[in-house]
């Protein structure tokens, strides 16, 4: 059993009592609510004549659903339009700050509450979305749930939890140029697996951990998911205080100090114990690319693709539904497949970094023609700093579109989809069967960078080729 | 789907019906339910969409179109189902499609929690299994099986299978006290010390 980690020490502070059944009772600092998992939740304590426990440690947005090109109200679709009508009405009748459309704020959950410094170390954090992980890049315990846990946590700002163990994924060296956080974790998830993290709370760590941004660091945490673990951390150092310091939720001059000095106690001990420990070097990793329907069937740019033979038994069954699906042939190369969709955005790397990164391989360059390529900013605010520094001009001139703050095709809720077996370039985190909302369409995940790349050459292709010509 | 399906309530110790088998591993939420039915404020309609992508595929051959399958129960799947997204609209998809109890070999930590949560127990056992039950239920008459929470057996008229579940949610089960929200609220004044400790809602002041 764990001791000594930051899971540790925040599950130790905001356990309540244990239950009955043999769970905690766990509070929860923030919990974070949009459109699509909580009006369920909303009826439910309605029925049961409950009120909100603690609405000022709520906050809402509007992400899922929300056209990128068109958001004038009322939405085109009605549906849509009648799911943020009911969140607004919810928040209004309950207390809870909600950040609408045209707020400045309004943007994909895990990227606001981060921005607007809500998002702090030591927090417990809930939200009905599983990429709630991201939030523990500051060294907070966050983690997603169930519509029935988002009405528990209304009704009680408690949850019913089981404790998780520890594995820390240790990285050494540093990321080399053009590789990227979202490489790195789409490295991690190939080595260890889709379900090597069920059960555990992955604890990010090591040299190339701590030379990470914080933007960053949430790109890791954001897919400890995909790796099967509910919840991933990173613990906290100056990196992290100093993206806090000035926000506009962030502790205040007064406070800081007693702030960033728990906040520093609540780091991993040197003898913290886990229940697993894995090291993998982060200095070999190559620009990695899914080509399958798993976020672990991933490869370098620089690999062919597996053939059914050298993979492990229990790996073949999947390997060979995704072959058939994604209409790969096993051994050929990842370099050079075509693309017909390039898209930049989603919580995972939606954020102004990305956004920059993308831009600096755009410069000066046209997308290949019969490529559709656009651009969702994770936030209004991600949004209007872009455009501060002209990266929305770099974008439109290269051929791509620049659209709206939203979820968009990240999971196609929302009009942007890809049609029939169209092949996405895609920043976004799932590769599932179907994800990008076309039941033939075909997801490759790779780093906004190689997103950029891909849709000048109209290829999938190597982005440090680009990054020495420029 | 079942006629009228009536939803689990209080004391859950026994699960009986007909068997659906759906096989391969890390099945995810976006398939069981896909994003676009996500599109409602209520849970309703759900039923009628589950695997709805994989099923528009497969004409009809898939299992939960096959009419040996209907008014099936008890989904007998393989490793880490209902991987992926939060979605408690996947096990609600099931449970109004009419599933009442779930065989695998492992389940993605969401997904078992929101299983849980609506009275659907999420079991394990082996692969070897896993695979005999499934080839059972293709060999057989598939209407008289039994999964028994007590016993931690499924059984069909002929044998038993052993298998298993972690202590604290089938006591949550077979006690009825699943329906967590009222033992939650039961340690208000728990609650309230908890948020009185907690440095981030109290300036940060130094614990002495």
């Amino acid at each position: 059993m764990s001791s000594g980690t930051l899971y540790d020490k925040v599950w130790d502070l905001h356990r309540v009592t244990e239950l009955p059944g043999g769970a905690t009772q766990l509070f929860v600092g923030l919990h974070l609510i949009h459109e699509v998992t909580s009006p369920q939740a909303f009826s439910a304590i309605e029925e049961k004549g409950l009120k909100v426990r603690c609405p000022k440690n709520t906050i809402a947005t509007v992400d899922h659903i929300v056209p990128t090109i068109n958001q004038s109200r009322p939405f085109e679709d009605s549906l849509a339009e009648e799911m943020l009508l009911t969140l607004e009405a919810n928040c209004k009748k309950h207390g809870i700050k909600f950040f609408g459309i045209g707020s400045g704020s309004q943007g994909i959950v895990h990227v606001i509450a981060p921005e607007l410094g809500l998002t702090q170390p030591g927090m417990t954090i809930a939200c009905g979305d599983s990429h709630t992980s991201t939030h523990g890049a500051f060294g907070a315990i966050a983690f997603g749930i169930g519509t029935s846990q988002v009405r528990d946590v209304l009704a009680s700002q408690t949850l019913a939890m089981t404790k998780l163990k520890v594995r820390r994924i240790w990285l050494n060296g540093k990321l080399s140029d053009g590789v990227f956080a979202k490489d790195l974790i789409l490295h991690v998830i190939r080595l260890l697996g889709v379900k090597a993290g069920v059960g555990y709370a992955y604890e990010f760590a090591g040299p190339a951990i701590e030379l990470l941004s914080m933007e960053e660091r949430m790109t890791i945490c954001n897919m400890a998911i995909e790796g099967g673990a509910r919840c991933g951390y990173i613990n906290p150092d100056s990196t992290t205080f100093r993206y806090l310091k000035g926000r506009i939720n962030a502790p205040s001059k007064i406070k800081w100090k007693d702030a960033v000095n728990w906040w520093l106690s609540l780091a991993s001990d040197q003898l913290a114990v886990f229940d697993d420990e894995v090291k993998i070097d982060a200095s070999s990793i190559a620009p990695t690319v899914t080509w399958g329907i798993t976020p672990g069937q991933g490869i370098s740019i620089e690999e062919q693709l597996p053939t059914i033979d050298s993979l492990d038994p229990n790996e073949r069954p999947i390997a060979k539904e995704a072959f058939a699906y994604m209409k790969l042939k096993p051994g050929s190369s990842i370099s050079g497949l075509p693309v017909d969709v390039c898209f930049i955005g989603s919580c995972t790397n939606g954020r102004l970094s990305d956004l920059q990164a993308a831009a600096k391989i755009l410069k000066g360059k046209k997308i290949a023609s019969g490529v559709k390529a656009f651009v969702v900013p994770g936030s209004e605010k991600v949004a209007k700093d872009a455009e501060k520094e002209g990266l929305d001009i770099i974008f439109r001139s290269a051929g791509f579109e620049w659209r709206k703050p939203g979820c968009s095709m990240c999971l196609a809720m929302n009009p942007d989809k890809l049609s029939g077996a169209e092949i996405s370039a895609s920043s976004s985190n799932r590769n599932f069967k179907g994800r990008q909302g076309s039941s033939t369409g075909r997801t490759l995940l790779m780093s906004p960078s190689m997103v950029a790349a891909a849709a000048i050459k109209g290829e999938v292709n190597d982005v440090r080729k680009m990054l020495k010509t420029n | 789907m079942n006629p009228e399906p009536s939803f689990p309530l209080g004391i859950i110790t026994q699960i009986r019906g007909k068997c659906i088998v759906m096989r391969g591993s890390d099945i995810d939420t976006d398939r069981i339910i896909p994003a676009r039915f996500l599109k409602c404020v209520s849970f309703q309609a759900l039923g009628e969409a589950v695997f709805a992508d994989d099923r528009t595929q497969l004409k009809g051959e898939h299992p939960f179109d096959l009419s040996k399958n209907q008014n099936a129960s008890i989904l007998i799947v393989n490793e880490n189902f209902g991987c992926g997204s939060s979605r408690e609209h996947a096990p609600q998809a099931l449970l109004r499609w009419g599933i009442r109890a779930i065989i695998g070999q492992s389940f993605a930590e969401i997904f078992y929690g929101n299983c849980l949560a609506l009275g659907i127990p999420c079991v394990t056992t082996t692969e070897a299994d896993i695979l005999q039950i499934q080839n059972t239920i293709n060999n057989d008459s598939n209407e008289n099986w039994s999964l028994n929470l007590t016993e931690l057996k499924l059984k069909n008229p002929y044998r038993s299978w052993d298998i298993k579940m972690n202590q604290g949610p089938l006591e949550m089960l077979i006690s009825g006290n699943w329906d967590i929200t009222s033992q939650l609220l039961n340690n208000d004044k728990k609650i309230t010390d908890t948020i009185k400790k907690v440095p981030y809602l109290n300036n940060f002041i130094p614990i002495k």
